[in-house]
């Protein structure tokens, strides 16, 4: 057990602090869903000149080239967040896309469209879910039949966040409707301008539309923009969906949101008593800070095993499920706090932090419901985590 | 940065945890507790040619000059299989009670005894740990003690009592000291008997070096981490068996593990638990090496590994049907353990309480 990072770690860490007294005035205020602006595109190239994004990611696709290392990484996200600055830009064409291109795209795909992604100049959206396959994702239903050079798509996705800013989608189709579901599913990549391609917006129950329903009809992609071979999406799509679980359920966020409920808990008052001062809201606040610290002391164990190369089994596969539960009761402890004035909305007078607690409470339920629903992640954790037996299949009618 | 064990730590937990298996079989357990043994003598002594009773105890005093993130591997192996034995009070909270409070002569005399398992240590601070119950406290006066102290730990078969007084000062008592009275408080748990102590003028060394305060907070403190520890280690049990029960049950012609409603209190149990480890490593990792944080952290361990245990003693239980609740299976022991756990050296309440006061978040009663 040691929880120093040691002298060269230190030096480190030291460069970032420099970078950012002498550049984080620089940074962008907010990042939408939406395109990023010209400032967060600046930010962006700045951020990978100095390996502060895209920092593993080889200088020949446009990243920074540096060799992975964990605790550097951990460092640089240390002093951001302490910092009070955006790290680079986090959409899934960062996130989800590039890492797959990595590790499955060919030469062409890895040069045409990694670098441009990091710099936040191509915008992706991902097409997975369908209406009739949420959990059941590889039962997906939208087709890509053969047709000359090209595939020809019809079908519909939903969930599609960013679908309406974005320049690509990465996209799951049934390309081989006779196969078994898992070996039937090909990874397309293509233009949101090709024609036949209709975004709608999906208002949610925050009031806003975070995600869009898109619909394919008649929708031309050549065959060659597939990423590995036919019939082998499922598998891309799980390379890529590791990523995204890494990212839901950071329990460094809900360190940041614990310091602001702590923060507005000294600040309000209800009858002149400030809510610190309300023994049940406080002890409230103390359990959540326990749940909190438990799961941030677990993101150290995860990170030491990640450095050593070693797979901590169980103990990642509890991180989105617990990581999003606890996200959504801090927002609940705020509303409950702040009692009358924690159901204010939108523009209403006497509205706390813009209205920020009621929106995540309502989108951190989404994100426990998205990514892989709660109920998903206990089959996960217990049948690859316990070793428990899989749900018997139906008999077939 | 290397936030989990070392090599030597693996080793020493898996070398307590194989001596347990085979020292403290459930049927052992229960023989110690049907017939109210006040600890298993044969299996304390196991874990004695261990070096457990000493890992805390200083080189020179024969022990093994271990941390507490080292005996808090122990104590989770000790929950694990619900072993009889003291240790909480007497491998933990009384050689920091001693190497802390004590003179030169106090700790050349008795910790070379509590390393060696020679003596055993009581310990009697439930009062400043936990609060006070009617009648109860010891107050100290021209070196004699008088009054009531209850829930001593490791007590009915302690050699040695420490001993917290009203005021905060601490006392070693001797377990046949002429005017104390030793009372057997029977718990849930029958593997770790509690028991009362009045005194009437009862002689007893001071042990008064140093800053007795802060010496009472670190026993406080090192102990809350060993109940988490426990707790840890006895719901890791309980998931253990609540799935290989579900493995092998049957109804409706599968397996009861199949079924997503016992596999979903499965998981839950496990996604709760698995980052107690973590909270708990850093609390004894804190206790030994950042002194600023060590309170803070014990209470949190305490109170969160104690939420989690209820949860994880009650969902197990549940996930073995009708047999978690019969004699039979003997799952109860490992609930019983954590029950009492939960309630000792300050409940979740009350220790969240201080964990405000500690941050400045409500001011010290």
């Amino acid at each position: 057990m040691d929880l120093a990072y040691g002298p060269q770690y230190e030096a480190f860490r030291a460069e970032i602090r420099a970078f950012i007294a002498a550049h984080g005035e620089k940074a962008p205020r907010r990042f939408g869903v939406s395109r990023p602006s010209e400032e967060t595109l600046a930010w962006q190239r700045l951020l990978i000149e100095h390996g502060y994004a895209a920092r593993t990611v080889p200088k020949e696709y446009g990243g920074y080239g540096a060799e992975p290392d964990i605790l550097q990484s951990r460092i640089i996200a240390e002093e951001f967040t302490t910092a009070g600055l955006p790290m680079g830009i986090a959409n899934q064409g960062i996130s989800m896309l590039v890492p797959t291109l990595l590790e499955l795209g060919t030469e062409e795909q890895k040069k045409k469209w990694i670098a441009p992604t990091l710099r936040g100049e191509v915008v992706w959206c991902q097409g997975y879910s369908e209406p009739g396959s949420g959990s059941d994702l590889a039962s997906l239903q939208t087709k890509a039949v053969e047709d000359g050079d090209d595939f020809v798509i019809n079908g519909q996705k939903i969930w599609t966040s960013t679908a309406h800013a974005a320049d690509m989608i990465f996209c799951l189709v049934r390309t081989e409707p006779d196969k078994p579901k898992h070996e039937g599913i090909s990874y397309l990549i293509f233009s949101m301008k090709t024609p036949g391609i209709e975004v709608r917006p999906l208002k949610t129950m925050t009031g806003h539309a975070e995600f869009n329903e898109v619909f394919f009809t008649d929708v031309r992609v050549p065959k060659k923009d597939i990423v590995a071979g036919r019939g082998q999406g499922w598998f891309v799509a799980n390379a890529t969906l590791k990523h995204e679980r890494g990212m839901l359920g950071d329990p460094n966020q809900a360190g940041t949101r614990l310091k602001e409920i702590v923060d507005l808990m000294h600040k309000e008052t209800i009858d002149g008593m400030r809510l610190i001062d309300h023994p049940v809201y406080r002890d409230r606040l103390v359990e959540l800070q326990g749940r909190v610290l438990a799961m941030q002391f677990h993101g150290l164990r995860l990170l030491t095993a990640a450095a050593k190369g070693e797979d901590p089994g169980i103990a990642r596969l509890i991180v989105k499920l617990q990581g999003c539960e606890i996200n959504h009761r801090l927002a609940a402890l705020a509303i409950d706090a702040l009692g009358e004035i924690g159901v204010l909305y939108e523009d209403s007078p006497h509205l706390r932090a813009g209205g920020a607690w009621q929106h995540r409470y309502m989108f951190d339920l989404g994100l426990i419901i998205g990514g892989g629903t709660a109920q998903i992640q206990k089959n996960i954790i217990s049948e690859r985590g316990l070793g428990m037996p899989r749900e018997p299949k139906p008999a077939k009618a | 940065m290397e936030f989990g064990l070392s090599e030597d730590q693996k080793l020493l937990q898996e070398s307590i945890g194989r001596t347990l298996e085979k020292a403290s079989p459930l049927t052992r357990v229960r023989q110690a507790a049907e017939t109210h043994e006040p600890f298993a003598a044969d299996i304390w002594q196991a874990l004695v040619e261990l070096g457990v009773a000493g890992m805390l105890v200083a080189e020179e005093h024969g022990g093994m000059g271990m941390g507490l993130l080292d005996t808090a591997l122990a104590a989770e192996m000790l929950g694990r299989h619900v072993a009889p034995v003291p240790f909480v009070a007497t491998a933990v909270m009384a050689p920091i009670a001693i190497a802390g409070g004590g003179s030169k002569t106090q700790q050349a005399v008795w910790l070379p005894k509590l390393a060696s398992g020679e003596t055993i240590a009581g310990v009697a601070v439930s009062e400043r740990a936990a609060g006070a119950r009617e009648g109860a406290g010891v107050t100290a006066s021209g070196g004699k003690l008088s009054g009531t102290a209850l829930f001593a730990l490791d007590g009915m078969g302690a050699d040695i009592f420490i001993v917290a007084d009203k005021a905060g000062g601490l006392h070693l008592v001797n377990g046949d000291a002429k005017g104390l009275t030793r009372i057997a408080l029977t718990s849930i748990d029958l593997t770790r008997p509690l028991c009362e102590l009045r005194f009437d003028e009862v002689g007893a060394e001071p042990l008064s070096s140093g800053d007795t305060g802060m010496t009472l907070r670190r026993m406080i403190d090192a102990g809350r981490v060993m109940l988490a520890a426990d707790t840890l280690g006895a719901g890791s049990a309980m998931i253990e068996k609540a799935v290989a029960y579900a493995g092998e049950r049957k109804q409706f012609g599968r397996v009861i593990g199949s079924f997503q409603a016992v596999k979903h209190m499965c998981a839950e149990m496990a996604a709760e638990l698995e980052p107690c480890r973590a909270l708990v490593w850093y609390a004894a990792h804190a206790f030994d090496t950042m002194p600023g944080e060590a309170s803070l952290m014990a209470a949190h361990a305490k109170a969160h590994t104690s939420e989690v245990g209820r949860f994880v003693a009650r969902t197990a239980t549940e996930v073995h049907g009708g047999m978690g609740f019969t004699d039979l299976v003997g799952l109860h022991y490992w609930f019983k353990r954590i029950g009492l756990n939960r309630q000792l050296l300050g409940g979740p309440e009350r220790v969240r309480h201080e964990a405000a006061v500690l941050q400045g978040w409500a001011a010290a009663d």
